[in-house]
């Protein structure tokens, strides 16, 4: 019990910052219109990206062979994530951008 | 003198890590506003950017000025390379994809987010601090939750993405539900055994813990991850993918929590709770439960006492294209069908035909119609239909009636009446377009084939509905030529 109560403690700007974005995610996306659900969904899938600052973490103190392969793995993925996931969005956004444009 | 470098190395320390943090604070607000941005069509590619701007000085912020216990981020050339193949890959897929094929691809980068994230609590594992046998639990769990949630997120997409790509069919089998349930009971138990009772390796002067707990669970959660969503089929995939991307969110702020890094927390809880909140608004949009779809096996019991009633009737070409030509309102009800046949070009040449001859053409807009929510304006945008043109299901529905052909390219299960008459479809209680309620309905269908959803659809057997067999491109295409020869 003692464990979990210096847990939580020493936690306690972690859990702010949880509780108040996911109060913040659930605002932010309220009001959203069905034509940009895919976008957005899109979108989002781009930030959950921000994992690859774990794996360069991981990789930049990695030592051994072992290591280095899977973090030099996890950098590829995660790149794949941040940059197809804004990539694809930034594509879907173009074709509804040069719509506005010609109404 | 020495006192003075001193100072400064100790002053240059802290202060990198000070910027840092403060990039990250400010890439946390460009997430938040970017996401903000994106709920909006007029900045919705803005905020695209800036979210993609904020990622890119975080990435950049860490390589430069992280360190960990004074050490700087080492391995520069690995992780330039790592980094350089996967934005061309990246690129390369995203920019050359269809668009038909965008669901499956965001299902595809999920995946790997999902993957990144499972292989940094694999290798964080091992570097606990253990002092004798006294560790952080705390820590053990956000590693040991992160490894299973994200290896499901990574099978679970990569299987969404086989199934939506059409390299997997449907499986459904009674016993999936089951073992699914027991599978993730026994992950659960494993987390609490892995957290509370672990076993420690002793090395000469430090300990580590037992891997071998952490493999069945990488195993299970495989494993566990495939079932989730093999028998998912027809309409819950949209909402799959959405739950999946949830997931990875969760991983991501697993991984923040772990580092105290404050960029993947903010940005992974971000997408945690606004994709569960979206998952929800589709699943209230099928009337579904987030539980059942959990739960996994979707639609295993299809209500077998359906009776066919009716004939099927089909249309010929200048019969439609006379009926479309006189009608005074047309609502053309896009589905999958529209997408894989690449037919939303020729589908709005058609309706600027039917438009120059006086008819109002409307495209009445299912909320889950194709492979994900939104699909359908995605793709229609595309092949310039103006906006005015796309009416959401709640506003048609109220005035259907007035609609003198309503046609069906390729959708099947969004205008099944069985969600509102045959309580043991699985579909049941799903809103639907009232496609029967127009005045006409014509179904373009390329064979007698069932919904994704697999269950017979008595719209085409109705009395007011006429068949148009064949791909939905060609036979837009020749019904234009119809039209145009009126």
């Amino acid at each position: 019990m003692q464990e979990i109560f210096e847990f939580l403690y020493a936690n306690k700007e972690m859990l702010f910052i949880i509780a108040l974005s996911i109060l913040l995610g659930i605002e932010v996306i309220s009001n959203v219109p069905a034509i940009l659900h895919t976008p957005l969904m899109s979108g989002a899938n781009a930030i959950h990206g921000v994992v690859i600052i774990g794996a360069i973490i991981v990789m930049g103190h990695a030592e051994s062979t072992s290591s280095l392969i899977l973090g030099f793995l996890a950098v590829i993925l995660g790149t794949l994530n941040v940059v197809g996931g804004f990539v694809v969005t930034d594509r879907m956004l173009e074709m509804f951008k040069k719509k506005t444009k010609k109404n | 003198m020495n006192q003075i470098i001193q100072h400064i190395e100790q002053y240059s320390f802290t202060g990198g890590q000070s910027i840092l943090e403060m990039i990250y604070l400010f890439a946390s607000i460009l997430f938040v506003l970017g996401l903000k941005m994106l709920s909006h069509p007029d900045t919705a590619r803005r905020g695209n950017l800036w979210a993609a701007f904020g990622m890119t000085i975080a990435i950049i912020g860490t390589i430069l000025f992280h360190k960990k216990d004074g050490q700087s981020i080492g391995n520069i050339g690995w992780i330039a390379g790592g980094i350089v193949i996967g934005t061309v890959i990246g690129w390369a897929v995203a920019k050359r994809v269809k668009m038909t094929a965008m669901p499956q691809l965001v299902s595809l980068f999920n995946g790997m987010g999902g993957a990144c994230a499972a292989l940094i609590s694999l290798m964080e594992f091992p570097h606990l601090h253990i002092v004798n046998g006294n560790y952080n639990a705390g820590l053990v769990v956000t590693i040991v939750l992160g490894a299973m949630i994200g290896t499901v997120s990574f099978t679970g997409s990569m299987i969404a993405f086989g199934k939506l790509n059409g390299n997997l069919g449907d499986i459904r089998n009674k016993i999936m539900r089951p073992i699914n349930m027991l599978i993730l009971l026994a992950l659960l138990v494993l987390i609490v055994v892995n957290t509370f009772f672990p076993k420690f390796i002793q090395h000469e002067d430090y300990q580590t813990f037992d891997m071998t707990l952490l493999w069945v669970l990488f195993g299970l959660s495989f494993v566990y991850g495939i079932l989730f969503v093999y028998p998912i089929g027809g309409a819950d995939m949209p909402v799959v993918i959405s739950l999946l991307n949830s997931f990875t969110g969760l991983a991501a702020a697993f991984g923040g929590f772990l580092y105290h890094n404050q960029a993947m927390l903010t940005g992974g809880i971000l997408v945690g709770s606004s994709g569960t909140i979206l998952t929800i608004l589709m699943c209230k949009a099928m009337n579904r439960s987030l539980f059942n779809v959990i739960a996994g096996a979707f639609g295993g019991s299809t209500g077998a006492a359906t009776n066919v009633e009716g004939n099927i009737k089909e249309i010929t070409l200048s019969d439609a294209a006379v009926l479309l030509s006189y009608s005074q309102k047309v609502a053309i009800v896009p589905g999958y069908g529209l997408a894989v046949a690449q037919a939303q070009h020729t589908c709005h040449e058609l309706d600027k035909a039917l438009s120059d001859k006086g008819v109002e053409v409307i495209y009445a807009i299912h909320p889950v119609a194709g492979r994900m929510p939104g699909h359908m304006n995605v793709l229609l945008a595309e092949a310039d239909v103006p906006y005015e043109k796309l009416v959401e299901m709640d506003d048609i529905n109220p005035d259907i009636s007035n609609v003198d052909v309503v046609v069906v390219v390729g959708a099947n299960d969004v205008v099944n009446p069985a969600a509102e008459d045959d309580p043991g479809s699985p579909i049941y209680g799903m809103p639907i377009i009232k496609a029967r309620e127009a005045k006409n309905v014509i179904v373009m269908k390329r064979g007698m084939g069932k919904g994704y959803a697999a269950i017979e659809n008595m719209l085409f057997y109705h009395p007011k509905t006429r068949m148009l067999f064949g791909d939905a491109k060609a036979s837009i295409q020749k019904l234009l030529e119809e039209v145009k020869n009126l």
